[in-house]
């Protein structure tokens, strides 16, 4: 059964795939922007005829469209998404490795907004209208308003520049090559985007647990633990906790997509050579293969999160799955 | 960014802002909640106000008071041309909150049309409808942005085009649960057997019931909508680099941060806050208005 | 004097609907009912008619927008919102009326093991396994979540996980919907055998016809009020030892006996007439009952609020 699940899931991956490619591909196609001049930029006006003819054969862009989406998407079904026109190196290469760049501060935050925003749901939960569930709520409804971007500025403003604890920019020191950097000053140099992605991905956990908490705590198990005498602590570590995890877990997963938007407004700020900045630049400088290669990609990083939720979903809840079963006399 | 709560169509509980309205010794939850939303109307009309009257003063430059902190003078303190900040923040916000709403409003009706079509159409044009919401939810939405703002130009008409076409995938998906519970309804059985098109028990039914939804969740795109739009302006895909977004103004500001001049990206982005935390109010009280039961005090 | 002790007993509850307009519920408008060891009394009324708050009240469970009125009293103190907490699990139980009373994510036995190290026993594990075999339930049972435990497997394991402290005063709310006739008999006459063992029972239920054959007082409810509590041996016949006119009619409504419906339906909480509360349904109805509540008096075997018994 399970092979059967896996496989219809790659069946729905590859279809979203295609939707995405076909979309991307129309969206180019109706696009106002000339390719050419999105690729030379500043200088287009120096560039003659002859020069846009041959930047248009390098690229294939003087075939019709069809013959070009065929073109294109059976090079991606042979895995070559095409070559940079930023960093003139083949797509794949380009994506991965700036995948991993981002990778340790992707994972940081998320597992950092995912284990504090659960906590401080939970204790504004139990906590109910008193002050601490108030502050609490106030302080994340704050950060959810607050531009990313900002939260960002506002970390780099008090902790880089005024406070000196922590580097202005980039992923490793500045001036020394970046293989070179050790594990400490990487980290570092990681602290600041961490903290940010982090602190703005904790505020909607927050009151998404919370409103959980709340609704577990109103439930009819909740009530026939309390008439047994259960209550504080108790209450909370034995009923509480492992119902609210369950979808909190869910939703943690399905916060990749966020959490990758984030990264992207995080890297502009921070300088950080990683994905975030890849799709930003390609975007300014009108680098289409990359671009399309990232939405194609970052699809499938969001897909494989929403999957791996529902299997582990499927993990810690028992009753996901004996639907089938149903009760044993 | 808003993160999570975006995906989930809308942001949970409600916002503890009684203060305002309890100091006035109000405790009747239907006089407080009408009171904050009043409070934030006004609140939002005064800026918007504000924006318009001081439009000249943010173009006052000053070669004099060049980079000033916060002053009795300059609140908002000045720029690297010496132009009052408290002034093109104003101006800003006027123009980030026009785009936005602009932007949300035209993604919340194609929301409402398609939600109505799922609804009404019959199951073929509902499962279409389902996937086309998976496909654009399936991309992270920054990436989306970046791409469809790119395509469409960039500058002012690039950032709306984007935005709206992006905010609709939460909200249909929102009306059209409801839309479908309409659907499903007797007295829509009822038209359809006497003969009733598809398009006319949309008009008739499922539309009426849809707009207090619908309503709520376009008050609730609009912040969205609006850090949406200062985030392509900060990442230079948004409007011009000459209009005064609040995108393009912290965007200034990074390049005078190590210079020690602080203010010129700490308060403009206090003010986003605050009128996006004033949208929201609005938004999350009037939902309460509609249904008390989904706001947890 | 008994064990239990409700006289006047209300309940209700601030409601808000579209546009925030607040209203009250009144669930419980006027409830007497008395309760001793030994004894089993049923309070029937139909599904839904707030029957099962009472059981919350008295275990000091209720959501937080609930007002309460009137007195309770347990073993002769008034019982307050601390006595509650201190007795509740421990000398008062509630065994609840569904499968989603016990938490969805633990096995069963280790939820019983948790209600025993509540109580304070030596060894929870134990005093666990003990009371699943004082129930029938196999060894394998405990391990299992509960959504995998039929119907009557379910019922039992909600009464062991109840009952592990041996307590004084038990709470059955609403133990028989949806149950096997062969599995009611069972668990009925596990109530009747907790009553004579010297505890207290509360059945609430809306099987009348059933709770005759175990219960010892029966206390009919209506509209949030208790119309009558008569001996259950009143409940046979035509239903002539019964005293008030709605008791008389839901006796004389069962299919075995004449299934004669009674026009009309029970007022809502939100509207609540001022007089007696059956006067729309009344045959016997006259201007005086409009005017005010009848206050409860004895007549003959029973206790009846109403001025024509």
């Amino acid at each position: 059964m399970a092979v059967g699940l896996l496989a219809g899931r790659a069946g729905r991956l590859a279809l979203l795939l295609v939707g995405v490619a076909v979309a991307c591909f129309a969206l180019m196609e109706l696009s106002p922007v000339d390719p050419i001049d999105a690729y030379v930029g500043a200088e287009v006006t120096r560039i003659g005829p002859e020069q846009r003819a041959l930047i248009a054969e390098r690229f294939g862009l003087d075939e019709p469209p069809l013959v070009r989406f065929g073109l294109w998407a059976g090079r991606l079904l042979r895995g070559d998404l095409g070559t940079s026109t930023i960093y003139n190196a083949p797509v794949i290469g380009v994506i991965a490795q700036r995948f991993v760049a981002s990778l340790a501060l992707l994972a940081t935050a998320w597992a950092l907004s995912g284990l504090l925003g659960f906590g401080l749901g939970i204790l504004a939960a139990v906590k109910r209208g008193s002050p601490v569930d108030r502050a609490i709520r106030w302080w994340a409804y704050t950060l959810a308003s607050a531009p990313t971007f900002w939260v960002a500025l506002l970390l780099l403003t008090t902790f880089s520049v005024t406070l000196g604890w922590t580097p202005v920019c980039c992923a490793t020191p500045v001036g020394i090559d970046p293989a070179d950097a050790t594990l400490w000053q990487r980290l570092h140099h990681l602290l600041l985007p961490a903290a940010t992605l982090s602190l703005v991905g904790i505020a909607p956990i927050t009151l998404h647990t919370r409103e959980q908490a709340i609704e577990i705590l109103r439930s009819d198990f909740v009530t026939f633990a309390r008439a047994q005498g259960e209550h504080g602590r108790g209450l909370v570590r034995h009923r509480l906790l492992r119902n609210v995890a369950v979808p909190a877990l869910l939703l943690q997963f399905a916060s990749l997509s966020e959490l990758f938007g984030g990264a992207v407004l995080a890297e502009a700020v921070f300088n950080y050579p990683g994905l975030g900045q890849s799709t930003v630049q390609a975007g300014l400088r009108g680098d289409v293969p990359l671009l399309l290669g990232i939405a194609l990609f970052t699809t499938l990083f969001v897909f494989a999160g929403n999957t791996l939720g529902d299997v582990v979903h499927g993990i810690v809840d028992p009753r996901v799955g004996s639907l089938h079963r149903g009760a044993r006399p | 960014m808003t993160a999570v709560g975006e995906t989930l169509g809308r942001r949970p509980g409600s916002p503890p802002r009684a203060g305002a309205a309890k100091s006035l010794g109000l405790t009747d939850r239907r006089a407080r909640t009408l009171v904050q939303i009043g409070l934030g109307v006004a609140a939002l009309v005064a800026m918007v106000i504000a924006g318009t009257m001081l439009a000249p003063a943010a173009e006052l430059t000053d070669l004099t008071a060049r980079r000033q902190p916060p002053s009795l003078a300059h609140p908002f303190g000045t720029d690297w041309l010496g132009r009052d900040m408290l002034a093109r923040t104003l101006v800003g916000l006027r123009l980030s909150l026009a785009v936005g709403t602009l932007a949300a409003s035209v993604s919340a009706v194609v929301a409402l049309l398609l939600a109505a079509a799922a609804g009404a159409l019959g199951r073929r044009v509902d499962a279409g409808v389902s996937w086309l919401v998976d496909l654009f939810l399936a991309v992270p939405h920054l990436v989306l942005l970046i791409l469809i703002a790119f395509a469409a130009g960039r500058g002012a008409a690039g950032v709306i085009i984007a935005v709206a076409v992006t905010h609709w995938p939460s909200l249909t998906r929102l009306l059209r649960g409801e839309a479908r519970r309409v659907a499903a309804s007797d007295y829509v059985a009822a038209s359809q057997r006497l003969g009733r098109s598809g398009w006319w028990v949309a008009r008739r039914h499922l539309l009426r019931h849809l707009v207090p939804q619908f309503t709520v969740g376009l008050v609730l795109l609009f912040p969205h909508a609006i850090l949406h739009e200062a985030a392509l302006s900060f990442l230079g895909l948004g409007l011009s680099p000459h209009a005064p977004a609040i995108g393009i103004i912290l965007s200034d500001a990074m390049r005078y941060l190590s210079a020690g001049a602080w203010w010129l990206a700490v308060l403009p982005g206090v003010a986003l806050l605050a009128v996006v935390k004033a949208v929201d109010m609005v938004g999350e009280n009037l939902r309460a208005l509609l249904d008390p039961r989904s706001v947890h005090e | 004097m008994s064990l239990l002790s409700v006289e006047g007993f209300s309940l209700s509850f601030v409601q808000y609907e579209t546009g925030l307009r607040r209203r009250r519920l009144e669930v419980i408008t006027d409830l007497d009912l008395e309760v001793d060891a030994g004894e089993l009394v049923a309070v029937v009324g139909s599904s839904g008619s707030g029957k099962s708050l009472l059981a919350h009240a008295i275990l000091g469970v209720l959501p937080s927008n609930a007002a309460e009125g009137g007195r309770i009293a347990y073993d002769g103190a008034p019982l307050d919102a601390a006595r509650r907490t201190a007795l509740r699990g421990r000398e008062i139980a509630l065994i609840p009326q569904s499968v989603t009373f016990l938490d969805p994510l633990a096995r069963v036995g280790a939820q019983a093991q948790r209600a025993a190290d509540l109580v304070g026993v030596t060894d929870p594990a134990g005093a666990a396994r003990t009371a699943f075999r004082r129930l029938d339930l196999g060894h394998s049972v405990a391990d299992r979540y509960p959504h995998e435990l039929s119907g009557g497997m379910a019922r039992r394991v909600l009464t062991a996980t109840a009952t592990i402290g041996i307590p004084r005063l038990v709470l059955a709310d609403e133990p028989t919907p949806g149950l096997h006739p062969a599995v009611v008999t069972e668990t009925l006459g596990g109530l009747r055998l907790m009553a004579d063992r010297g505890a207290a029972v509360m059945l609430i239920t809306h099987d009348l016809l059933r709770a005759v054959e175990v219960a010892d007082r029966i206390a009919v409810f209506y509209a949030g009020t208790t119309v009558e509590v008569a001996p259950a041996a009143a409940f046979t016949g035509d239903g002539a030892a019964l005293r008030h006119p709605y008791t008389r009619a839901l006796w004389q409504a069962l299919p075995q006996h004449g299934f004669t419906p009674l026009p009309g339906a029970q007022p809502p909480p939100t509207d609540l007439p001022p007089g007696c509360l059956f006067t729309d349904r009344c045959p016997l109805v006259v201007p005086e009952c409009r005017q005010a509540r009848p206050a409860a008096r004895q007549v003959d075997q029973s206790l009846v609020r109403c001025i024509r018994a």
